[in-house]
């Protein structure tokens, strides 16, 4: 299993045009084939192994959210990504299909505020349970005071 | 005839009695009124200082106590970040602060010393105010690099106490990032020299003394 050839099994599948760039195969998804994807990328492509899962904050245009899967024996590396759209913070769980996104998706969900559907457990993993606001969101006030420590 | 009741002694309450750890070191911070024992002492120091020529026999015994007191300074084994390296080294045996008599101890109920060596995260910081609530007083603190003396580097970021001094009383303050163990050596040498000064025997500074 190539990149090309995952490539061209995610297009017949699914009609996604996925970007190859080396070993890489990087797939834009809606979030409704988010599920999907990953399920074809662990039971067809073979990518048994989660590496990580993050977010990115596009501002305005809302969050993206991020996760790479790999197999290991071939060398291939799925990459997908998903716009969650304006003022949207939820997104389907990869916890299901994987174990290893468990605790990737406490750690997403304490730092950008994403509702993870379907988490077993989804609660703060890092900051206090206590804290207020997801700080790697863009519109996080860093420096707001904190008495007595900020 | 008349049959008294007795009456109830209550004994003093166990840990199990208490809701969480904190109520129970609250209780334990306050100190009891009816101390005799420490008030009986500072009647005494205080009859002997105010004798004529008393203030002899007090200076005297306060130099003495504080010989002591600076030529056994025990820190308590307390790393946060990448300084915890640099104080590591400087305890083992090439720089070998146990010469001055710096033992680095693992209870802090035994401890004379916090050398708070690295980032303070506002999730650590109860704690570390916890530890320095254990120490028995008279305590001193250390703050061992840029970060537990300002933030440093993290001084903007969401996650991290802008200096140590927010959280507990610092008389030492160690410049670098991280500072070397002859940066940290010079620190604690000038808290020996200020322990060396230190007045009054086992007193508490309260917020409305001069300092």
């Amino acid at each position: 299993m190539t990149a090309a050839d995952a490539s061209a099994r995610i297009r017949e599948t699914f009609g996604i045009e996925a970007a190859v760039e080396g070993a890489t195969v990087t797939v834009v998804v809606p979030r409704e084939s988010w599920t999907e994807l990953a399920t074809f990328a662990l039971r067809e492509l073979g990518a048994h192994y989660f590496n990580w899962l993050s977010a990115i904050d596009w501002k305005e245009s809302g969050l993206e959210v991020v996760c790479r899967l790999e197999n290991l024996d071939a060398g291939l590396v799925v990459t997908l990504r998903t716009r969650l759209g304006p003022g949207e913070t939820r997104c389907p769980s990869l916890a299901g299909l994987y174990r290893g996104a468990d605790w990737m998706e406490r750690e997403c969900y304490d730092m950008f505020g994403i509702r993870f559907e379907g988490h077993p457990d989804l609660r703060r993993i890092l900051l206090a349970e206590d804290w207020e606001g997801h700080p790697l969101r863009k519109d996080y006030a860093v420096d707001t005071p904190f008495a007595p420590y900020r | 005839m008349e049959v008294k009741a007795p009456t109830p002694q209550i004994p003093p309450p166990v840990w199990s009695e208490f809701k969480d750890l904190q109520e129970w070191e609250k209780y334990h911070q306050e100190r009891a009124t009816d101390d005799k024992t420490s008030s009986a002492l500072a009647a005494i120091a205080d009859t002997i200082h105010h004798m004529p020529g008393g203030w002899i026999v007090t200076t005297t015994t306060d130099k003495i106590f504080n010989w002591a007191r600076k030529s056994s300074i025990w820190p308590v084994t307390f790393g946060l970040a990448c300084c915890a390296i640099e104080m590591m080294a400087t305890f083992a045996s090439r720089f070998d602060v146990e010469r001055f008599g710096m033992v680095p101890w693992a209870s802090p109920r035994h401890s004379d010393l916090m050398i708070v060596s690295g980032t303070v995260t506002i999730k650590m910081a109860p704690m570390l105010k916890r530890i320095y609530d254990q120490m028995p007083d008279p305590k001193w603190v250390v703050s061992m690099g840029s970060c537990a003396n300002s933030g440093g580097p993290f001084r903007h970021g969401y996650h991290v106490v802008k200096g140590v001094d927010r959280v507990v009383p610092v008389d030492v303050y160690v410049p670098g990032c991280p500072p070397t163990p002859d940066s940290l050596m010079y620190g604690l040498l000038k808290l020996q020299e200020q322990v060396a000064e230190f007045q009054k025997t086992g007193k508490r500074p309260t917020a409305s003394d001069p300092q």
